[in-house]
């Protein structure tokens, strides 16, 4: 079970003291918040995609994720998520392999369509087309990854003759993806169509919603000829502030909730923590809390949690990742107890290499006249 | 059989003269129902109870308890009986939310019978120039008929009999609930609970080699 936290990056005024992040120190602040991830003994370190204020997460997971690979030794660095509708796939093949061979193998890719209309024509889309981006774009990536030579024809980027994605997946085994979604259950079917893993946010709706997501997605990854149902690869999001005292954690947290640019405005605190995840207690509520989430998804591969977010400086956010460090003992035996052998842990490099029969270099040399490219007139 | 009938009532008063118009719309149709044998049950839905509900929905995507369920009731009813005051010349915002919110496709097919209350009846043609056309979006079949009642017919004979026009609304309603189904074959946009969306054995499940294309 890979525990771990994801990022939105989102520079919000803290409504307690009024003062707002610079772009600097927000970056910085989730650079440091990676490292204390580490630190605490967390698997995982995720980071949103994003092309607009008020966010401060990379256009290009990459450049940050490469960043805290090299500051890191054992975290896996992934994406939540990378938009695979406006984003070209060859980049997306280009730069995540690359940051591959930079992290050697620590990593790993959350691809998601983004759900605000007015990003799509900056890149040239349409939000309409979103599924079908999300269905052709990822189509040729898992090509890229696959085939050294791919030849393509589609309907949303120029064709591609006889193109080689550099650099080759390292030890020959591509990034393992996941694919993350709020509510369409078409990218359910496209995670279960793969075999690759299927990440539901789960923070923003209630658990009944969920769970008819992720079964959707075990049935047909065992329709796909993948596994057993109970085995697809699951993840989820989750979201929690915590103090020893519970009354402590609810008084400190109200008013960040309160404005919260998601959900504030909207329900209480209270209720809407009794429809969503959300828990706002003592570490023993979020333990139980958290540990429920099996009883509508069954056993599990990954958690992640959002903890920096809503205007919460960056001292709170890391006295937080203090009390999930103590907490992560309890939880991981807690996601141990019962889980029965046949059930996978989440995919590791090391792992889809051994399961692949072991390394290999995948390197495709070019002769000197090739690498300088063909001229217009050789086409 | 038992005719499930969702009366859909966004008065705010009460009393609400358009609660009121909302009862005897749906007297109306469980006596022309009665009269024929079947049963009938209806269900009530003051939507001044759901206001918080459903500014929640707005800003959170999703539903919460008791909204929810009203919203099912209506997903789930034969026909609709659906009424708002006016409100600035048009239908009130918290009626308008309601429908807002409600998954696409749950009320395609589906007979409404539009109602609507206001101080004066130069307002009358809310009903054809607000309701209409929001229950044609969202592919319902409202009756020709749609019952308007300004202040002045709840005392006075004057504008015509007001039982008059439910009666015949809901003589209209009861016989499109004989009628075939105004629904389409064809899979609701998007439509959460109780959906062929997660029914990968339904027709309108989008297996990977549709969404392919």
């Amino acid at each position: 079970m890979q525990i771990g936290i994801f990022t939105v990056g989102d520079v919000t005024p803290d409504p307690v003291n009024g003062t707002t992040p610079t772009e600097y120190e927000k970056i910085k602040n989730t650079i440091t918040l990676a490292k204390k991830a580490e630190e605490i003994g967390l698997d995982v370190f995720a980071t949103a995609e994003h092309h607009n204020p008020p966010f401060a997460s990379p256009a290009n997971p990459p450049i940050l994720l490469s960043a805290i690979a090299a500051q890191t030794e054992k975290l896996i660095v992934s994406t939540a998520t990378t938009l695979i509708t406006t984003n070209d796939p060859v980049r997306l093949a280009e730069d995540y392999a690359y940051l591959q061979h930079v992290s050697d193998g620590r990593m790993d890719v959350m691809l998601g369509r983004g759900n605000t209309g007015p990003v799509y024509p900056w890149f040239g889309k349409d939000i309409r087309d979103g599924i079908p981006l999300a269905i052709e774009n990822y189509d040729l990536l898992h090509r890229l990854w696959r085939e050294d030579v791919v030849t393509w024809e589609g309907k949303y980027r120029t064709p591609l003759q006889g193109f080689t994605s550099t650099p080759r997946p390292l030890d020959g085994v591509p990034p393992f993806v996941w694919h993350g979604s709020i509510r369409s259950p078409e990218i359910a079917e496209q995670a279960a169509y793969y075999g690759n893993g299927f990440f539901a946010n789960h923070i923003f709706w209630p658990a009944s919603h969920t769970e008819q997501m992720v079964r959707l997605y075990r049935q047909r990854f065992e329709h796909y000829g993948h596994g057993d149902a109970d085995q697809a690869i699951v993840g989820l999001g989750g979201q929690f502030f915590m103090r020893k005292n519970s009354q402590d954690a609810v008084k400190e947290y109200r008013p960040y909730f309160d404005v919260s640019p998601v959900y504030g405005h909207g329900p209480s605190l209270e209720d809407f923590s009794s429809q969503t995840p959300l828990t706002v207690g003592s570490p023993q509520q979020f333990l139980e809390k958290t540990l429920s989430f099996r009883d509508y998804v069954g056993d599990y591969q990954r958690q992640l949690f959002l903890v920096d977010h809503s205007g919460l400086p960056i001292k709170t956010v890391l006295e937080q990742m203090d009390l999930l460090g103590e907490i992560l003992p309890d939880l991981r035996a807690g996601y141990a107890e019962g889980r029965p052998a046949h059930i996978p842990d989440a995919p590791t490099h090391g792992a889809r290499v051994a399961a692949a029969g072991g390394a290999h270099d995948a390197t495709v040399y070019a002769d000197a006249d090739a690498a300088t490219g063909h001229r217009a007139e050789d086409a | 059989m038992t005719r499930h009938i969702a009366v859909v009532s966004a008065g705010l008063s009460s009393p609400s003269s358009t609660r009121i118009l909302a009862d005897q719309l749906a007297s109306a149709v469980e006596a022309r129902l009665f009269e024929r044998g079947e049963d009938v049950r209806l269900h009530v839905i003051e939507l001044r109870e759901h206001a918080r509900a459903l500014a929640d929905n707005l800003l959170t995507g999703f539903p919460s308890g008791a909204l929810a369920q009203a919203l099912q009731t209506v997903a789930d009813a034969d026909a609709v009986i659906a009424v708002t005051p006016v409100f600035s010349a048009s239908y009130s915002g918290l009626f308008k939310t309601f429908f807002d919110v409600l998954e696409p496709g749950a009320l395609e097919g589906k007979p409404v019978l539009m109602g609507a209350t206001a101080g004066t009846a130069r307002h009358s043609l809310v009903l054809d120039h607000a309701l209409r056309p929001l229950f044609s979006y969202l592919k319902a079949t409202p009756v020709p008929t749609g019952v308007f009642a300004a202040s002045e017919d709840f005392g006075s004979n004057a504008g015509g009999r007001l039982a008059a026009r439910v009666d015949r609304a809901a003589a209209e309603l009861v016989a499109l609930l004989d009628g075939p189904s105004a629904r389409a074959d064809v899979p609701p946009a998007r439509k959460l609970q109780g959906s062929t969306e997660f029914d990968p054995d339904a027709a309108g499940f989008l297996s990977f080699d549709k969404l392919r294309g």
